[in-house]
């Protein structure tokens, strides 16, 4: 393995991996049946004591 | 009343462990005294078997006579939430900020004028420097996230923290850490890694309080009664977990004896270079970022009390922040013997970084959403909000200066400490300060802080202070660097060095006032505090009936 190698995976799969972790997290984060768990968790703070 | 919980215990079983485990050290730290060479380390040594001893004390102390019941109240909810611990870090934090902005103020006093040094080796600049940054960013900052994250991960999970023992172990053994680190320094023990000067035992000794740490939060998490962890968990959690795993690796290192201080880094050259900064600039994004987000995601909501704006994108805040910053630490070395690419990488991902750090300010203050009025009111509230906003001009001013043609002018120059202090007095500190004084009142169960007045005096003195400090470190930064760039018609350097260093008095000068003035705000935020947890002035304690006007 060398240095061109390991660039090369990070230039490509690497580029690849971050690219689809952000679509799952926005994907996630606007799934609908989701919608209530979040309105419901952004008063989390919110509750008593 | 019902409780969800019996009330808590300690076994007999942890006790006998944690005396075994405190009676190593006990052994390890009086073999250290007896063998070493170096007089720093044998002094290191007795600190270590005083606290270990002291800690075997305090650990049969607990339960002690009461078949090992924890004296506990149970919440209205009736969770037996542990504050004890909370409050510790909170006194330890406010402790600690002031010695190290005092420290701070003083360093900026030498730069002013050099003979403050007083000639003496534990008061050179050398020295007192890495106590300053590291008074402030673990021993403050770190009390406060302690403080913060065992708060929040409680309350938004409504369990107690997991262990007895561990929490305080947590606490203890991270005060350790930071009196082995300080001690250290004035006495000439360093590995010189920025912001990682402590030596390899004080490595390690922080790598076991880290774990425990983490133990304590995931094992809470592990209790909760909400099915879904709330977001600021989340940030907590990132922050942990990547502070153990930068930690490690940049410390991995070669003691040249187990009872001698010195040792030799496993990298070295350029890859130490890059090691060094993809810790230093991680440390930047999960211990003064992350972590102090997770206390705005519950402190803004819980003070403003409004809903997070959006909580989807909260979600993608984190995903996005989390996954771009632990690329960003080659801009450090722009123009080095990085490789290119590795530098326009490091360029790059500095630049993305923009829009996450954008997203979660605009979703911080834009929780204020309904309770705008609530700023002419409520200093405290004030100063979360200011925070944001320093929070996002400082992700503003961050990925400009990671541009490499920027860089070129400000990588040296007193612009680097002005915009490390933009985020770390704008952002950290103030939102550090928001927490404190909401966390007060509501752990020794306070209606109101002592004065509200005096948060607002504070809000202004240290806000004009740091106003001071970094428009001097500007207009002083970018005259640095330009005169450095400057040629003659015939090619030679305009200037000679200390020419620069001349220019930059007045700026020193204006830099150390505006700091004196940030530690005066401080000591009157000690004092507040202070009177809060007695009960004075508005801090009635809750349920006692307030005399009709």
């Amino acid at each position: 393995m060398t240095h061109q190698d390991v660039a090369n995976f990070a230039e490509s799969w690497g580029l690849a991996f971050l690219f689809i972790m952000f679509v799952v997290a926005v994907v996630y984060a606007y799934w609908p049946g989701y919608k209530k768990k979040f309105t419901k968790a952004a008063s989390r703070p919110l509750d008593e004591e | 009343m019902t409780t969800l919980d019996s009330p808590p215990t300690v076994s007999n079983m942890a006790k006998g462990s944690m005396t075994l485990f405190l009676g190593v050290g006990v052994l390890l730290a009086l073999l250290i005294v007896a063998k070493t060479t170096s007089a720093a380390m044998a002094f290191h040594g007795y600190i270590m078997i005083f606290a270990f001893t002291l800690g075997i004390v305090g650990v049969i102390n607990l339960g002690f006579g009461k078949g090992g019941r924890i004296t506990a109240e149970a919440s209205p909810a009736g969770v037996f939430y542990n504050d004890g611990v909370i409050k510790a870090c909170v006194i330890a934090a406010v402790f600690w900020g002031i010695v190290a902005f005092l420290a701070g103020d003083i360093l900026a006093w030498q730069m002013s004028y050099p003979a403050l040094d007083l000639g003496l080796p534990w008061t050179n600049f050398g020295r007192l420097r890495p106590l300053h940054t590291s008074a402030a960013i673990f021993a403050f900052g770190g009390n406060v996230l302690l403080a913060s994250s065992f708060y929040v991960v409680q309350r938004t999970s409504k369990a107690r923290l997991a262990g007895e023992i561990a929490p305080w172990f947590v606490f203890w053994g991270y005060q350790l850490f930071i009196v082995l680190a300080a001690t250290g320094y004035l006495l000439g023990i360093t590995q010189s890694r920025e912001y990682a000067e402590p030596e390899w035992y004080v490595d390690i000794w922080l790598t076991i309080v880290w774990v425990v740490y983490l133990l304590v939060f995931l094992g809470t998490l592990w209790r909760r009664r909400e099915p879904h962890i709330y977001v600021a968990n989340w940030f907590f959690l990132s922050f942990i977990i990547t502070i153990a795993m930068i930690h490690v690796v940049n410390n991995l290192a070669v003691p040249v004896s187990f009872t001698e201080p010195k040792s030799y880094s496993l990298f070295s050259g350029v890859q130490d270079a890059l090691v060094q900064w993809w810790y230093g600039h991680s440390a930047v994004g999960f211990f003064l970022t992350a972590g102090f987000l997770g206390i705005m995601y519950y402190f803004v909501p819980k003070r403003a009390q409004r809903p997070v704006y959006s909580y989807r994108l909260s979600i993608i805040h984190f995903w996005s922040l989390i996954f771009l910053y632990i690329w960003a630490g080659p801009h450090h070395l722009f123009y080095t013997a990085l490789p290119e690419w590795t530098q326009t990488l490091g360029m790059t991902f500095s630049i993305m970084l923009w829009m996450p750090s954008w997203g979660g300010m605009i979703n911080g203050l834009m929780t204020l959403n309904g309770a705008w009025d609530k700023l002419r009111t409520d200093p405290v509230l004030k100063m979360l909000a200011v925070s944001i906003a320093f929070y996002g001009m400082v992700t503003f001013e961050g990925p400009l200066m990671a541009i490499k043609a920027v860089n070129s002018l400000s990588h040296y120059t007193n612009w680097t400490i002005g915009h490390v202090h933009s985020g770390t007095l704008g952002w950290v500190s103030y939102v550090s300060f928001g927490a404190l004084y909401c966390l007060v009142p509501w752990l020794w169960k306070r209606k109101e802080l002592y004065s509200l007045k005096l948060v607002n005096m504070h809000f202004w003195i240290s806000a004009i202070g740091i106003v001071l400090y970094i428009t001097a470190m500007w207009v002083g930064g970018i005259t640095q660097g330009l005169m450095w760039r400057a040629y003659d018609n015939l090619g030679f350097l305009k200037y000679s060095f200390v020419e620069t260093v001349e220019a930059m008095h007045p700026y020193y000068i204006i830099r150390a006032v505006g700091g004196l003035l940030f530690v005066i705000g401080a000591l009157i935020m000690a004092y507040n505090l202070w009177r809060t947890a007695r009960g004075h002035g508005d801090a009635v304690p809750i349920g006692q009936a307030v005399p009709a006007e």
